[in-house]
């Protein structure tokens, strides 16, 4: 089964007729593009061609294994207590490594909150990424240190802070680009329409990734858009692609085009990463109440670090060696993400009231000394009690 | 001359032009900021001169107004963005609100958000719906942000030039019927800091604290009560986030009496946040409960009934007589 059919299958039966009467088929089962076939298969695509030493395709393999190995671990430490809340990118390591690896250190980031794979390869210390899901912080990690804003919540909010920081770019004449991260039910947001527009009108150099994991908690993409998405971008006057997300290479090299068209001056692209989150949304809800059981294993088939494994084996790109490497230094990583958010202390009560303000506030100082006197108070009443 | 008689208008318009000029990285962004010189004309001819890249008229898109100032912002710039009327800030209200407000703290002070969302408000032109609201209490609830209006054309001029240089989110209140008002405006006195009231009228029988379009009522009223022999101090508090509670505290300590007045509705607004602290902070000082004056919690009324709606200067001298008969 491709993935072509399988969007059509869940397609309203009333547009599937409707499109069959049109005859436009091309609408409504778009063409991937792939460059490694969910076999392991390299193939060609006439507008983009990739050439990667065996050095950089192990560097991708490995980055998507530690990736999920970490995803695997948060997931782990959700369930036994240590983080309140973690959203899963199980199946989607493709498309954020491959995105994430066709970025420059001068180009920024505007992740949404599960872009774990796009901060591994920004350089953020993975367990920066677990104190907001451990209720420390809001943010872990200085944005400015890796050009990787902080995680958003907010579905769709970041594509603008994006637009604007891109704007910025474009006023200080750098040539570097800026990447926006967002989801399918995110494509229904005004914000992300009105940065498409923004975009587009100041021909700011913004890629805008979505990653089409299918669902957007339990509403299909059949509840977000009758159009395949890449196509939005068409209305607004810049291109739209729609990539293999799980297929690294076909992402790096659609990513890698996206923002090379960018620092040329010619403005935004929407990249659609056509991609299927494997897991739950978050570990709060529960898939197997909406989805099909026999789809996640349709899916799986199309696995993003199994079909690059079999490309490495068969071309014998990678030998036993780096196989059994890469196990020990996943188990490694495991390991010490799970020490460090086990050992992640509670915030000093005090800081509550900091960052609140850059210039201070006169409320702020006012409950701080209130909040302050009234914890001395407890301190006071153990001392008289010795 | 450093001394001028200008409009709110003219010293808002004069000090945008000023804060471009030192600063290159100032935009001022908005629905027709530019061409135009935005519907009231504050910032005319500014893009003539500082160009369409400094001055950007912008798609009609609020959320996007203040998102892509958010990004900008984070790029190093500051923008000074301008919502066109009151009631239209909503569409804008999430960014200002989830991102706008909390970003810095989020980052755990990493990044400095220095926006200005500049926003006509208020009533008494005679527009239509949307036109004439006064949501300041919405914004002065959400930790973040700080939320000042000023009063006359002297602290327009300043206090939009210490709006523009403050690393916080400020949401600048601009009282639309007092755009046309003129004062002198000092162009190098250095001025008080932005979140300080002001007295602008001693007396020591009561007190009114209002802001931004109300002060002028006030003062009025303060006169009107004088021929009548009752001595009343106006505050312009000037700052509606953080509020000077230290400056209405020694105002109230001195007379014993204070009436908050706001066009926007009293309930849950700026009166009853003061109205609240002043009793905890000065009860043994009250001569009287402390009294409001504002809008009714009513959807703003259609223009023929907004003088009924907004506090005038008749309602102001009933609280002012209510609270000087206990």
């Amino acid at each position: 089964m491709t993935v072509e059919s399988t969007a059509a299958a869940r397609k309203p039966r009333r547009a599937s007729k409707r499109t069959s009467a049109a005859k436009k088929p091309q609408s409504s089962e778009p063409q991937l593009v792939q460059l490694l076939t969910p076999e392991g298969e390299r193939v060609e695509h006439p507008d983009y061609s990739i050439d990667l030493s065996a050095d950089e395709l192990r560097g991708l393999y490995r980055d998507m294994v530690l990736t999920r190995r970490f995803d695997a671990e948060a997931t782990a430490l959700q369930r036994q207590g240590e983080l309140g809340l973690w959203a899963s990118l199980l199946g989607q390591e493709a498309a954020q490594i491959g995105s994430g690896r066709a970025l420059r250190d001068d180009d920024y980031v505007f992740p949404t909150y599960r872009e774990h794979g796009v901060a591994w390869c920004r350089g953020v210390d993975p367990t920066n990424l677990l104190g907001m899901f451990r209720g420390v912080n809001h943010g872990g990690w200085d944005p400015t240190a890796n050009n990787f804003h902080l995680y958003t919540i907010v579905i769709g909010s970041q594509t603008l802070h994006a637009t604007g920081y891109a704007m910025g770019v474009a006023k200080d004449g750098a040539d570097s680009a800026v990447i926006a991260y967002f989801g399918d039910g995110a494509s229904s947001q005004g914000d992300v329409a009105e940065s498409f527009t923004f975009s587009a009108v100041y021909n700011a150099p913004v890629v805008f990734f979505c990653q089409n994991n299918q669902w957007a908690i339990s509403e299909p993409t059949e509840r977000q858009t009758r159009v395949p998405l890449y196509q939005r971008a068409q209305g607004f006057g810049f291109p739209g692609v729609r990539v293999d997300g799980n297929d690294v290479l076909a992402c790096l090299a659609v990513t890698r085009s996206a923002l090379e068209r960018a620092r040329r001056g010619e403005g935004p692209t929407l990249v659609e990463a056509f991609t299927y989150r494997m897991g739950a949304h978050t570990t709060s809800d529960d898939p197997t109440k909406y989805r099909a059981d026999d789809e996640r294993a349709a899916w799986e088939a199309k696995d993003p670090i199994l079909r690059l494994r079999t490309y490495l084996e068969k071309e014998k790109l990678a030998d036993e060696a780096f196989f059994t490497e890469l196990e020990t230094e996943s188990e490694t990583l495991g390991k010490r993400v799970r020490e460090v958010v086990r050992a992640m202390p509670d915030p000093e009560p005090l800081s509550l009231f900091e960052h609140g303000y850059a210039d201070g506030n006169s409320l702020v100082d006012e409950e701080r000394a209130q909040f302050a006197a009234y914890q001395a108070s407890f301190a006071d009443s153990a001392e008289e009690g010795k | 001359m450093a001394v001028e008689k200008m409009s709110i208008a003219k010293a808002l318009n004069e000090s945008l032009r000023l804060a471009l000029d030192t600063d290159p990285k100032v935009l001022i962004m908005g629905e027709d900021v530019g061409k135009l010189g935005g519907v009231f004309r504050i910032t005319d001819g500014l893009q003539k001169d500082f160009g369409e890249d400094r001055v950007i008229d912008t798609p009609l898109a609020e959320s996007g107004i203040v998102g892509t100032a958010i990004g900008l912002a984070l790029r190093g710039y500051r923008p000074v963005v301008e919502i066109q009327f009151d009631g239209f800030v909503f569409p804008a209200y999430d960014q200002i609100v989830t991102q706008l407000a909390k970003m810095h703290a989020r980052a755990l002070g990493k990044i400095k958000l220095p926006v200005v969302v500049r926003i006509p408000y208020g009533g008494g032109i005679g527009a239509v719906e949307h036109h004439s609201e006064s949501p300041e209490a919405l914004f002065a609830h959400v930790a973040g942000l700080k939320v000042v209006s000023p009063s006359n054309a002297s602290d327009a001029y300043w206090m939009m030039q210490q709006a523009v240089q403050s690393d916080d989110p400020i949401i600048f209140f601009e009282p639309k019927r007092r755009y046309w008002d003129k004062a002198e405006v000092d162009t190098e006195s250095i001025p008080g800091p932005l979140h300080n009231a002001v007295t602008v009228r001693e007396g020591s029988d009561l007190t009114l604290v209002a802001y931004g379009p109300m002060v002028k009522v006030c003062l009025e009223a303060a006169a009107a009560a004088q021929e009548e022999g009752k001595s009343v101090e106006v505050l312009d508090l000037r700052s509606m986030s953080p509020i000077d509670f230290d400056a209405i505290q020694s105002s109230v300590e001195k007379t014993g009496r204070l009436v908050v007045v706001h066009e926007a509705p009293v309930f849950y607004g700026s009166g009853a946040e003061i109205a609240a602290r002043i009793t905890e902070r000065s009860f043994y000082h009250l001569e009287a409960p402390v009294l409001r004056v504002g809008g009714y919690h009513v959807p703003y009324p259609p223009a023929r009934l907004e003088d009924e709606y907004l506090p005038g200067l008749d309602r102001v001298l009933d609280a002012v007589d209510r609270s000087l008969a206990y």
